[in-house]
């Protein structure tokens, strides 16, 4: 029988199975929910570890940093404001190459202030140097946060697990939890080649001028390009182990002779997979998962697009002034190749809004409709435009 | 796939109902999802909880909009116009109260109109307190719901309670549901459930269809 | 073996002894440091089983610039304001391993008093066993002498200019030790540059206390302070003598123990060789104004802290660790 668990409950357990040696919690809506299994946890035994509840994301963040520098496995988690009051350090783990997992539980940002789910936090940090992989259901989440540990380690990269804040966290499904005789064997203990100790001293975190900043940047840049070939060998190892994937860096399924492609990232990929069964009288579309944002996985990309005349990229969140960020991210992959589609760019589930079945048919009509140049909000609703300023 | 939704106050275990409702599904050997209202609504506030089953993979992530069943665990709470909100025609409406059919659709009133909704009252508060010493009616609720529709093996629900509840209540709560039992009609909501439940085709056949849901 | 040279060879014994030097010569350091000095005395006293979380500022800038590190110990940079944050996930870590290194925690006034304050805190809340010690040089040196609230009132910075209309800082030097003490912290204490021994007894006594540990060392900065480079540690001794820069020991919230004052200095000689404090010489009420709060603030201290010995000793020196340990500290059920 498949376990019934909140998916904070199921993430709490599988962040357990990888055995961190420290976890740094502070709570925040919708993530709370995460470090208080882990907690329950350590309080009967079930997990030994160092439990920090800290005083802010900021030193969560850092805690973890520490930890993970003075060689043991560590997590945090955090949503929202959290994870933007933690921006400075999260810049600081990536370049200093530190392996780490963050459970991210994806939440709109302030202002207006607001506890529901959209991607606008950690699209705000997709520069920070982090891989971010996006899970689209609770199992996922599970079997991301295992993957994840082995990552961040084999790469030396920090890991942040995007798991849609509410819609994921805080919903009950069927999950399968990997074994910890299995979890052992696909992870093997925590190893990191510069941990702090003092019978062999090193420097971490040094000044570096105009004569080798760039180099290192540039070594940053390279090591997260290899790793997208790293999320396509440990999402096949961890099912060579468990019996299932996650998708590699993106999944694509639909039609051989569609022409018409919809991608998405977390949790609405089942809502849009369930439209797309239920309104067979539509056109038929492939659907497209992208699970790793950063890096980017340009190549895979083209290749699940190549043949589509018409590609909407629906996402949950966007940079003001600009548009849709992952639509243009896409865009730019797309440049240049021989038959580019036309791609729309969509949003929908800002700040909670519940993104329903029917937006399949809002984003095929989109995908058949002419070319609108900007971003459009397919879930706007005109009338509340005039109530003002919240 | 069927769709049950919750109704209750902040406090009154409407969430773990959900939550055991799921459970049970899952132990039975069907697919389940269950979640709150997402809100932060506090202690006491009328509040909602939400359960899918389905006997194939539920991959759907959106909000209940248009459930087949609702619960409802305080009487007072049907006044709100948003707890039969969405509840399909003929689908049924379960009520924590002594009242009769006739009583509960006068208190419905003109939101009846053309619902054919399908009612029960039960008495769960009373046997809570009896049982339980107090009113939390969410066991005997699910029970009765249980009992009406046939979807849950009364050994289902036991396991889920045993996996959920306190230890400490577990055996009252047990006895709540044996004796929730004996109050219901069993299997006056099966075909409305099992209709649902398969998507309106044959039992077992795995595909989808364009309905309401 | 003639007493002359018995007497000499006893004073090379200290040149003899083997001293474990965790800051290494060489750095890029300002002449005249006192920081620098500071934190080769502290490693000097902790010895080699040592893990440093250093905040940004000068120490960091000047001791590390890649490819080329100063430190012999295992050293860690992060941000400027994590410090506390950063030491006390090695510490859990080094809890969780089972290693007894001692982790300690290096940051300035600025990553102290200000922006590292809330990890401070929390992270003497938490228990953590850290050695937090604090290079306290009175203003933001590592981006030009800006204030901070460490600062010494009247005291000019960049920030904090002196002018026709401002006498320099208009705020008071903020009481971080109490601050500290009030965390119901089992050590915190204030050492300076100019009692080496003293300074390194109180690091021993920070790495032996088994939780937080607080050390603040009052450490010149011939840059932002603008008195002679050679003149640090008479300046460093200044502020001690005058009683502006009272030493003293914290444990659980009680003051244990305090550097005696032979001979009281007037406030005008610590504050006359530094330039920071020029303005308030000229021929101008505000300044005879702040010189007299400045000197009330020393006098208030002497009073407070009961610095003032009335039995001046024969042979005592400038440079004795002697401190008179007084009250016995009550250590609080429950605590650490």
């Amino acid at each position: 029988m498949l376990e019934p668990l909140e998916g904070s409950q199921a993430i709490a357990h599988a962040v357990a199975l990888a055995r961190p040696g420290v976890v740094a919690a502070y709570p925040i809506t919708p993530q709370t929910h995460i470090v208080e299994h882990i907690a329950k946890l350590v309080a009967d035994n079930r997990l030994r570890c160092e439990y920090v509840s800290v005083e802010s994301e900021f030193s969560a963040a850092t805690v973890a940093l520490g930890a993970a520098a003075a060689g043991c496995r560590a997590y945090t988690a955090t949503a929202s404001q959290g994870l933007l009051l933690m921006a400075e350090v999260l810049f600081n783990i990536a370049g200093l190459r530190i392996p780490l997992v963050m459970t991210c539980a994806n939440r709109a940002v302030s202002a207006p202030i607001n506890i529901w789910n959209d991607h606008q936090d950690a699209m705000a940090l997709r520069d920070a140097g982090w891989i971010q992989l996006y899970c689209a259901s609770n199992q996922e989440a599970i079997d991301t946060t295992i993957q994840a540990f082995l990552l961040a380690e084999r790469l030396e990269l920090p890991v942040m697990v995007c798991v849609d804040g509410y819609i994921l966290t805080h919903t009950l499904e069927g999950v399968s939890l990997p074994t910890q005789e299995e979890v052992d064997h696909f992870l093997p203990p925590y190893t990191f080649a510069h941990t702090l100790d003092s019978r062999q001293p090193l420097t971490l975190g040094t000044m570096v001028a105009p004569d080798h900043f760039t180099e290192i940047r540039y070594a940053h840049d390279q090591a997260m390009y290899q790793a997208l070939a790293a999320i396509e060998e440990v999402d096949a190892a961890y099912a060579g182990i468990t019996g299932r994937a996650s998708g590699g860096v993106l999944e694509v399924d639909g039609p051989d002779d569609a022409r018409i492609g919809v991608l998405c990232l977390g949790a609405v990929h089942g809502t849009l997979w369930e439209g797309r069964e239920q309104a067979r009288n539509l056109p038929p579309a492939k659907l497209i998962k992208l699970r790793a944002l950063r890096p980017f996985p340009e190549a895979a990309l083209r290749q699940a697009l190549a043949g589509l005349s018409d590609v909407v990229v629906l996402e949950r969140a966007f940079s003001p002034g600009a548009g849709g960020i992952v639509a243009a991210e896409v865009c730019r992959a797309l440049y240049g190749t021989s038959t580019t589609p036309r791609i729309h760019s969509a949003v929908m589930g800002l700040g909670g809004r519940d993104i329903p079945l029917e937006a399949w048919q809002q984003v095929l009509a989109l995908a058949q409709g002419p070319s609108r140049g900007a971003t459009v909000i397919l879930d706007l609703i005109p009338d509340h435009l005039e109530d003002g300023i919240a | 796939m069927l769709e049950v939704r919750i109704h209750g106050r902040g406090g009154q275990g409407n969430v773990v109902a959900a939550y055991l409702l799921a459970h049970a599904g899952i132990a039975g050997g069907l697919h389940a999802q269950a979640f709150p209202f997402f809100g932060a609504e506090r202690r006491g506030a009328p509040v909602a909880a939400y359960v899918r089953l389905a006997a194939r993979p539920i991959r759907l992530h959106a909000a209940v909009r248009t459930p087949h069943f609702v619960i409802v665990q305080d009487e007072k709470l049907l006044g709100l116009e948003e707890t039969t909100a969405g509840l399909v025609a003929g689908g049924g409406l379960l009520v924590n109260s002594p009242a009769d059919q006739a009583t509960l659709h006068a208190r419905l009133g003109e939101r009846m109109q053309g619902r054919n909704w399908q009612t029960f009252g039960v008495p769960a508060s009373d046997l809570s307190r009896q049982h339980l010493g107090r009113n939390i009616p969410n066991t005997a609720l699910l029970a009765a719901w249980a009992a009406l529709t046939g979807v849950l093996e009364p050994a289902a629900l036991e396991q889920a309670m045993t996996a959920r509840l306190k230890p400490g209540m577990l055996q009252a709560n047990l006895e709540v549901v044996r004796a929730m039992g004996s109050l219901v009609a069993p299997g006056a909501w099966h075909d409305l459930a099992h209709h649902a439940l398969y998507d309106g085709s044959a039992q077992h056949q795995e595909t989808g269809h364009a309905g309401a849901a | 073996m003639n007493n002359t040279a018995a007497l000499r060879d006893m004073s090379s014994i200290r040149q003899q002894q083997s001293r474990f030097e965790g800051l290494t010569p060489g750095h890029r350091a300002c002449q005249g440091c006192g920081q620098a000095l500071a934190a080769r005395l502290v490693l000097e006293s902790s010895g080699p089983d040592v893990v440093v979380a250093n905040a940004t500022g000068c120490l960091e800038v000047f001791t590390t610039a890649w490819p080329q590190s100063a430190w012999t110990i295992p050293w860690m940079h992060s941000v400027f304001s994590n410090t506390a944050a950063l030491a006390a996930g090695m510490e859990a870590a080094f809890k969780a391993r089972d290693i007894s290194t001692k982790v300690l925690a290096f940051a300035g006034d600025g990553g102290t008093f200000d922006i590292g304050f809330q990890a401070l805190s929390g992270m003497i809340e938490r228990g953590h066993n850290v050695l937090f010690v604090c290079y306290d040089n009175e203003a933001y040196m590592n981006t030009g002498v800006q204030r901070s609230s460490s600062t010494p009132v009247a005291a000019a910075t960049t920030t904090s200019p002196a002018g026709i209309a401002r006498t320099g800082k208009r705020h008071l030097k903020k009481d971080i030790v109490a601050i500290i003490a009030a965390h119901c912290m089992p050590y915190a204490a204030t050492a300076s540059v100019a009692y080496p021994n003293d300074l390194k007894d109180k690091v021993r006594r920070g790495i032996q206390t088994p939780g937080p540990a607080f050390l603040m060392i009052h450490s010149p900065c011939p840059l932002g302070w603008m008195h002679d480079s050679a003149k640090g540690i008479e300046v460093a001794r200044l502020g001690v003598e005058t009683g502006l820069v009272p030493l003293i020991e914290m444990e659980y919230g009680q003051q244990t123990s305090a550097m005696p004052l032979r001979r009281v200095r007037p406030v005008v000689d610590y504050l006359k060789p530094q330039g920071r404090f020029r303005h308030l010489f000229a021929d101008d009420p505000m300044a005879r104004q702040e010189l007299a709060h400045l000197q009330a603030l020393a006098d208030h201290n002497i009073a407070h802290y009961g610095l003032q010995e009335s039995q001046p000793e024969s042979g005592d020196s400038h440079a004795a660790a002697s401190v008179r340990r007084g009250t016995v500290a009550v250590v609080p059920p429950g605590a650490v």
